[in-house]
């Protein structure tokens, strides 16, 4: 079923000019988010996934980063934004949660006024009146006694209460699209279940559209519906869930759900020991030649070393980036 | 529920302001800072009482009666006017005070505002702001507020602002400093991220992060603004008399050193226990509030 897609991102390419040279962190990648679903977003540390999602909301400052390519978002182009209107979809139709609770919220500013920032800016209500809805916002993310918690400061609440408060400041204006950006990485295992199911929720209840960058394959399990793998700012493999967990196509992709360990499941299966992709992600600035994979891959061919892979489509909107397939 | 929360409510209360008492608490354990407090105090409370403490005109000759030792009359004697010496330093706090919160007004009036600039948006802005900076540092700051009054011309209102202006470039590093490092918070990011203006960044992400540094600088910039503007009162370039100003007293009671020292003893100590005063308090607030220190 093809729906209408909310975000559509082609050819984004971003990349920051230092003194070593250009650093090419994300590399003419596509791909649509339609509306209400969760597109997980997975890859190593340093493949370009949270890039991608600064690049959308063009929230790259420092070092200066030039951005290329098209990101449609309700038929405009986000990168022909100037900066005032751009400054409008941020937190308003576009929102984003980090990755450290610890450190996304100011230490020296309340709860409440931190997530009645968005409000007062966005809806352009009277502080009284932004205040009772950041409370709310805080009912609603399941912090207990709102009212009170409000009038705190980040270091009196505990790592997920503090995740939920950035999660209720994202969606404080009911975003149609949430970039969550590891968003349970920091937390342990208990609170990140309740951190999803919240999630989940908030998801159904404002049909707000998620794209989940994780590295986490259990979380992208659970929540999302179509995943993007990506290796060294390239999109290598789109499948959903079922058919990447079910039968992954890159050698990369198979060697990522190799490296997790699966509880019981050896002597069902005969599976052997925890599998691991050999050798390191190579610096940017010394990109391979051919395919990006090919030093580390286990079924490389002499082609892969010489030229750069086609993308492969298949009829059920899967595609893949790999000589394998070709 | 309500019973559950009205319990924790206070307890999450008391945990609010224990933090500034805990501070205060440190503050009032720390020797530095006691005695810089209770110096500060003095010199607070003889500026703000001095129509009591002494009710006569200080600046009011008595030729009669100049260049007498001190006596019961004149605990601390008279200068070659036949001015009372207690009184003239009595009132010569006021005016140092005034000098002192002057200097320190002007120096982050446009210190901070500058370095907050030039640290958070960086770049083309910034490097013409430190520039400035780099050439306003590269004199010595009592050679700069000379500088500065030998454009502008002497007086009270001349001596703040070029003392005022010496001061800015160390605001300007200060501020601008903290501001790189608070700049790249996740916070700031996050504020960004839910489209907060750059300027409501600013106010309320990054100056209250480096708001403690600031408290630290300014306290020590109110004693070194009183020592220069002393030294330029001294050498006849800062208040004019017959003001009672303490450099300018150090000034005139030069020329009687060796008969009548009483005349520049005085203000010289009065200009000491100030600086100390301030000094001492700058670095018990530092040892306080400075997270560096805190282990």
């Amino acid at each position: 079923m093809k729906e209408e897609s909310l975000l559509s991102v082609t050819h984004l390419r971003t990349r920051f000019h230092i003194y070593e040279g250009t650093v090419t962190a994300v590399d003419g990648i596509d791909f649509d988010v339609y509306r209400g679903e969760t597109l997980g977003v997975v890859g190593e540390s340093g493949c370009g996934k949270s890039v991608t999602a600064l690049s959308i909301l063009r929230l790259l400052a420092s070092p200066p980063a030039e951005i290329q390519g098209t990101v449609l978002f309700g038929g405009v182009n986000l990168l022909d934004l100037n900066l005032d209107e751009i400054r409008r979809i941020r937190g308003n139709a576009i929102s984003m949660i980090f990755q450290e609770p610890m450190t996304s919220l100011n230490p020296v500013l309340t709860i409440g006024e931190q997530v009645s920032e968005a409000i007062r800016l966005h809806q352009g209500a009277e502080r009284q009146e932004a205040w009772s809805k950041a409370v709310e916002m805080l009912q609603m993310v399941q912090i207990p006694s709102p009212q009170m918690r409000a009038h705190e400061y980040p270091h009196q609440l505990s790592g997920g209460m503090r995740q939920r408060a950035m999660i209720a400041m994202a969606l404080s204006c009911h975003p149609r699209l949430l970039l969550a950006d590891e968003p349970t990485t920091a937390l342990d295992v208990t609170i990140q279940a309740q951190i999803v199911d919240l999630m989940e929720r908030l998801k159904e209840e404002f049909e707000t559209s998620i794209v989940l960058i994780t590295h986490n394959l259990g979380l992208i399990a659970e929540m999302a519906k179509r995943v993007l793998v990506m290796y060294m700012g390239k999109v290598v493999e789109e499948a959903s869930v079922e058919d990447l967990f079910r039968e992954p196509l890159h050698p990369y992709t198979q060697g990522l759900l190799g490296s997790i360990p699966w509880i019981g499941q050896k002597q069902k299966t005969g599976r052997r020991q925890l599998q691991e992709i050999p050798g390191v992600v190579p610096s940017l600035l010394e990109m391979p030649d051919g395919c990006r994979f090919h030093p580390r891959c286990s079924r490389v061919r002499d082609i892969c070393v010489k030229e750069g892979p086609p993308l492969v489509r298949s009829g059920d909107g899967r595609r893949v980036l790999c000589w394998l397939w070709a | 529920m309500t019973e559950t929360t009205q319990p924790q409510s206070r307890r999450i209360q008391r945990s609010a302001d224990s933090q500034l008492r805990r501070n205060w608490a440190k503050l009032r354990r720390n020797k530095t800072a006691l005695v810089g407090g209770i110096l500060i105090l003095i010199y607070l409370i003889t500026a703000l009482l001095a129509p009591v403490l002494f009710p006569s005109n200080p600046s009011a000759p008595n030729l009669s009666r100049s260049l007498e030792r001190p006596s019961i009359a004149d605990p601390l004697g008279t200068d070659e006017l036949g001015r009372s010496i207690l009184g003239r330093v009595i009132y010569g706090s006021r005016v140092s005070l005034l000098i002192a919160i002057g200097v320190v007004f002007v120096g982050l009036l446009v210190g901070v505002p500058l370095g907050l600039v030039s640290g958070y948006y960086g770049g083309k802005v910034d490097f013409g702001i430190q520039r400035v900076t780099d050439t306003l540092l590269a004199f010595p700051g009592f050679l700069l507020a000379l500088a500065l009054v030998a454009v502008l011309g002497v007086g009270l209102k001349n001596t703040i602002i070029s003392v005022g202006i010496s001061m800015v470039p160390i605001y300007i590093r200060l501020v601008r400093g903290c501001a790189l490092s608070v700049r790249e918070q996740t916070y700031v990011e996050a504020a960004k991220a839910v489209g907060t203006r750059d300027r409501i960044i600013l106010l309320r992400h990054i100056l209250p992060n480096v708001m403690i540094p600031i408290t630290i600088q300014t306290s020590l910039g109110m004693g070194t603004g009183i020592l220069s503007a002393a030294a330029l009162g001294f050498l006849g370039l800062g208040v004019q008399p017959p003001t009672p100003e303490w450099g300018a007293m150090l000034g005139s009671g030069r020329a009687y050193l060796f008969h009548a020292p009483h005349v520049a003893t005085f203000p010289g100590i009065a200009i000491f226990l100030a600086v100390l005063g301030f000094n001492l308090a700058g670095d018990g607030l530092r040892d306080v509030l400075d997270p560096r220190f805190r282990l």
